[in-house]
């Protein structure tokens, strides 16, 4: 009993001094600063997220909290939730990160996203 | 603590779809039994129960091959059945993901190389789906259509659906959401008017 109270403890301050980052999230992040030079930002992360570009943004598609499902502006398809917090299998898969930064980034600002501007998007994503 | 919650909703999660999928059994059961009694005279509606019938039967397809176009193309949209447009069509379609109907849509090579040969696999040619074999005959042979909803077949089927139920209906919004009104069978290529509710109006009746 008293070892299950030291782990849930230990695993609750785990929680809260790092969000809900896993393995891969904090590599990508460190792998991103050291392109960058910029130190991660989840602020900037989710000022960026809620930015409006002509109409469209991260929140068009996903929501402002990211806890909650989204819904494709278009097809009007579910999306999954992004935190991590509710949704343990987001941040979990490289290819699946680079993927949709990507595709979404052009989507949303017309562009491919920065290095600093994935590391802040990523670090905020991972604290939810 | 969020993974114990994780898996008890995740154990109330399955139970309450297994029983809502045993519900849904039953009443596609007798639904077809009805539809059978009722229409089996009729000749359209023979060819529409046979296919009714070949599509009860139809093995899921679970392959590898078929998730990973389910992984990419469904988690912006539906995932239509390969079988609705020529080979032609998926190659075009898979060759200019960059404007994909205006939005970007980009694969990494691989990805999308494989993704192209599951389409084609599966492809109205290759297909002995009777639905599939009727878009494939109302296909123009000197055209290459990227929309499933423009082929004159789609068309003939759902001339008689007035638009405000569609794109005048919030929970619809477009034709190409075929999930909207035919249920999430559509995704499995399941077809039949048994199975339409149209959102904020009901059972369709033709």
């Amino acid at each position: 009993m008293k070892s299950n109270r030291i782990l849930v403890a230990l695993l609750i301050s785990l929680v809260s001094v790092n969000g809900y980052a896993t393995p891969l999230s904090d590599t990508l992040i460190k792998r991103y600063e050291s392109i960058s030079g910029q130190e991660a930002n989840a602020q900037s992360g989710e000022t960026f997220w809620n930015q409006d570009n002509n109409g469209r943004s991260c929140n068009s598609c996903h929501g402002s909290d990211v806890t909650q499902t989204g819904k494709h502006v278009k097809t009007k398809r579910v999306i999954k939730p992004l935190a991590p917090s509710v949704n343990t299998e987001r941040l979990t898969d490289e290819n699946e990160i680079e993927k949709w930064f990507k595709r979404n980034c052009k989507w949303t600002v017309k562009r491919e996203c920065t290095p600093s501007e994935k590391a802040d998007v990523l670090k905020w994503l991972s604290s939810q | 603590m969020k993974t114990i919650v994780n898996n008890v909703r995740w154990v109330v999660g399955t139970s309450l779809l297994t029983g809502a999928l045993g519900v849904a059994a039953v009443g596609i059961a007798s639904a077809d039994e009805g539809k059978w009694r009722l229409f089996g005279g009729d000749d359209d509606e023979h060819g529409e129960y046979e296919e009714h019938r070949s599509s009860k039967s139809m093995p899921i397809d679970n392959s590898p091959e078929r998730q990973l176009y389910v992984d990419e193309c469904a988690a912006c949209h539906m995932a239509y059945p390969a079988d609705f447009l020529p080979e032609r069509s998926w190659r075009k379609m898979m060759s200019g993901l960059d404007n994909h109907f205006g939005e970007n849509a980009e694969l990494d090579a691989q990805t999308q190389t494989a993704v192209t040969d599951y389409l084609v696999a599966h492809s109205g040619e290759n297909s002995s789906n009777r639905r599939a074999k009727k878009f494939l005959r109302s296909v123009n042979s000197k055209q290459t259509p990227l929309r499933i909803t423009e082929l004159s077949y789609f068309k003939r089927k759902h001339d008689e659906v007035p638009d405000r139920l569609v794109t005048g209906n919030p929970d619809v919004g477009s034709f190409s959401q075929c999930q909207a009104c035919h249920g999430d069978k559509a995704e499995q290529g399941y077809f039949n008017d048994d199975t339409v509710d149209i959102p904020n109006h009901g059972r369709w009746d033709d």
